[in-house]
């Protein structure tokens, strides 16, 4: 799960990680308001949504840049009034963008110098490890293939935490004057404790800054939270914003689905993650291009499969559908009846191939082949992701 | 012929009482499984279908039955603390089927693990089978047929189809182990392949990974130099997109690392014939055990 700027600076002020002061804002009115309540005639207007790039987007309305700095709260109002409600593209968003809901009025900080630190989940080590680096400001990704030198590493201990000489340690490898140690050594600090307490798998300050006045503040933060571990957070469970999702996933995800969306017009159907993965891959080894992933698990029940033909019959794109199952736990038998019932249910527009294996098999097989309904039977993956290859391409 | 578990293998069922974990343990036990006890706290004293004796806690049961395995189906919020259990007690392998227990519990139960001689399989895992002697898991056991190929998987699933692929072709597997989907679990692939290595009645491997982490990559580099039987792999998750999580919680490809291109570059530079697709796992196997590939 991800959420917003303005929420992310809110948690870690939690945790005493200094930020620049702001306030979140749904109108224009309410930006104005917020603008007046900083006191500052420093301020900068920031489009809150999941993705990057924000200050050299464009809206659709063209007007560009989802970051824009400013002297008075009427100022602030009518930048505002240009971003609420409208559509920002990034190079993140893809060419649909996102609306934005929510603009940031914060005050605007002077930039000395811009630092990267974050603290992510090693899955070499099996804890939590700290990546830094001097070069602020920019993605990781484009600091570790230019500049890789430049990129610290430093693990945290799992039992034992985040130790006070690593923040100092960092700071000076950071290049921190020693009037600033304390300031640096404290956000970093804040920054393990916001990880820990919230059961991040990243937690991403970039840029920190140091001000001319030689304040440490985090400028941008962005969160990433263990799924696994939300039941344990009803705090940040409220945080989360549909409206940046997906809205096919956020209908999976009302059912106990587990779906991705992509780009193809193959739709797919299978249990367990790792067949739904290898069903996409040998889709594409045979030409056609997967519409999802969608992984209904190994106690699926009918309603669940119809409920999941549903979400793949309503992607216009969709051209053809790949049912896929290897049963185990889960009868092939059953399967089959979802399968019948939700194709009665949803009136099939594409072409369907079904391939079933394992458990009560020959049950499964025998209930599609009496039920009369239109179904391409197949034999074995190979077969299965060939034939429904060859559909797609029939109904284009 | 086997690995970790067989006929000798004297089985703990943690969560035994619950509907997952009766369930499974019944077929476990149908299919030959020693199952000689349960745990279910509050519920010590009870008799499991009349058969296996339950206990409060996993010390009273490996007091009681000498029980040196155990499967955990304890729910994700309570499975770290039955691990722990399962380790704390002696218990010498503990295999934890239970899927979404948080990254940060697991990263605790890794780090107490650390010196102790139990092993650990999984989490979010099927399990491990010896066909024909001891099914511990959710694995269908009528797919499986003894023989001498060992099977390493991070999936469930497509395990199941792999074995499928070989026992329709004729060949049996000697042990099927899936290690699990997450980021932060116990045996590697490495391990797996190591015992398997030392097993004079495993002739061949199938080694079956998926995007995320190195772990493919590092049991690869071991293969390379010391291992001398035949081994196929298959990579899942070449069509993933990058930053999102398929399913399993560690198959994420992020910041570059981790994608299939990359494993499967690394098992081919090790010699490890690289299945193209899914449906020719096995037969990638055999055709690298004819010496035709």
């Amino acid at each position: 799960m991800n959420i917003h700027e303005y929420q992310a600076k809110e948690l870690l002020q939690k945790f005493g990680v200094a930020t620049p002061r702001g306030k979140a804002a749904s109108t224009p009115a309410e930006a104005e308001q917020a603008a007046r309540e900083l006191g500052t005639d420093n301020l900068v207007v920031k489009a809150q949504i999941h993705a990057g790039g924000r200050g050299k987007g464009t809206f659709a309305n063209g007007f560009k840049g989802g970051v824009h700095l400013c002297k008075s709260p009427v100022e602030a109002r009518d930048l505002a009034a240009k971003m609420l409600g409208q559509t920002l593209v990034t190079h993140q968003t893809g060419p649909a963008g996102r609306v934005v809901n929510k603009v940031l009025i914060a005050e605007s900080a002077e930039i000395a110098r811009e630092i990267y630190f974050a603290i992510l989940l090693d899955r070499a080590t099996a804890g939590p490890i700290v990546v830094a680096s001097t070069e602020g400001g920019v993605e990781i990704e484009t600091v570790a293939e230019k500049s890789p030198e430049k990129i610290l590493r430093e693990k945290i201990h799992p039992l034992a935490g985040f130790q006070a000489h690593q923040g100092r340690k960092l700071a000076k490898q950071l290049g921190f004057e020693t009037s600033q140690l304390k300031a640096a050594a404290k956000l970093f600090d804040g920054l393990y404790r916001t990880f820990m307490a919230c059961d991040c798998s990243m937690a991403e300050v970039n840029p920190l800054i140091v001000t001319p006045q030689g304040e440490v503040l985090a400028l941008d933060a962005k969160f990433n939270f263990d799924d696994n571990a939300l039941y344990r957070h009803p705090e940040l469970a409220g945080l989360r914003d549909i409206a940046e999702e997906d809205p096919r996933e956020v209908e999976a995800s009302k059912h106990g689905l587990n779906y991705i969306g992509l780009d193809g017009n193959i739709a797919c159907l299978v249990n367990g993650a790792g067949l739904a993965m290898a069903t996409m891959d040998i889709i594409k080894f045979y030409g056609g291009s997967p519409a999802n992933f969608l992984d209904v698990g190994g106690g699926a029940t009918e309603e669940q499969v119809t409920e999941a033909f549903k979400i793949l019959v309503s992607d216009a794109k969709v051209k053809a559908i790949l049912v896929n199952i290897f049963g185990g736990i889960m009868k092939c038998d059953v399967i089959a009846q979802g399968i019948i019932d939700a194709v009665k249910a949803v009136k099939l527009p594409v072409p369907l191939v079904v391939r079933l294996e394992g458990t009560n098999v020959e049950a499964g097989k025998k209930l599609i082949a009496e039920s009369g309904l239109p179904v391409i039977t197949a034999d074995d993956l190979g077969d299965a992701a060939q034939k429904v290859v060859a559909a797609a391409q029939g109904a284009k | 012929m086997s690995i970790l578990v067989d006929k000798n293998t004297r089985l703990v069922v943690q969560g035994i009482t619950g509907s997952a974990g009766g369930f499974h343990a019944r077929q476990c036990m149908e299919y030959g499984t020693n199952v000689v006890a349960g745990v279910t706290p509050g519920k010590g004293g009870q008799m499991f279908d009349g058969k296996v004796p339950v206990f409060d806690t996993v010390w009273e049961a490996r007091q009681e039955t000498g029980c040196n395995v155990s499967v955990i189906f304890v729910p994700a919020a309570g499975a770290a603390d039955g691990i722990l259990e399962a380790v704390d007690a002696g218990v010498e392998l503990v295999i934890c089927i239970t899927e979404g227990i948080p990254v940060i519990d697991m990263m605790r139960v890794k780090a107490q693990m650390a010196g102790k001689k139990s092993r650990l399989i999984g989490p979010n895992c099927p399990g491990i089978i010896t066909p024909g002697a001891c099914k511990i898991g959710i694995m269908p056991g009528y797919i499986h047929k003894p023989g001498k190929v060992g099977v390493i998987s991070r999936s469930g699933t497509l395990t199941y189809e792999a074995v499928w692929q070989l026992t329709s072709r004729g060949y049996g597997q000697s042990t099927c182990i899936g290690i699990g989907g997450d980021p932060i679990n116990g045996m590697s692939h490495l391990d797996a392949v190591k015992l398997f290595n030392d097993d004079p009645d495993t002739d061949s491997m199938i080694l079956i990974g998926e995007i995320g982490g190195s772990a493919e990559e590092e049991a690869a580099e071991w293969i390379k130099a010391n291992c001398k039987k035949a081994v196929a792999a298959f990579i899942a998750g070449a069509t993933a997109p990058p930053g999102r999580r398929m399913g399993h919680a560690g198959a994420i490809v992020s910041g570059g690392k981790g994608t299939a291109a990359g494993k499967i570059e690394a098992l081919k530079a090790a010699g490890i014939a690289v299945a193209e697709t899914p449906a020719t796992m096995a037969d990638t196997l055999i055709s690298r055990m004819e010496g035709k590939a």
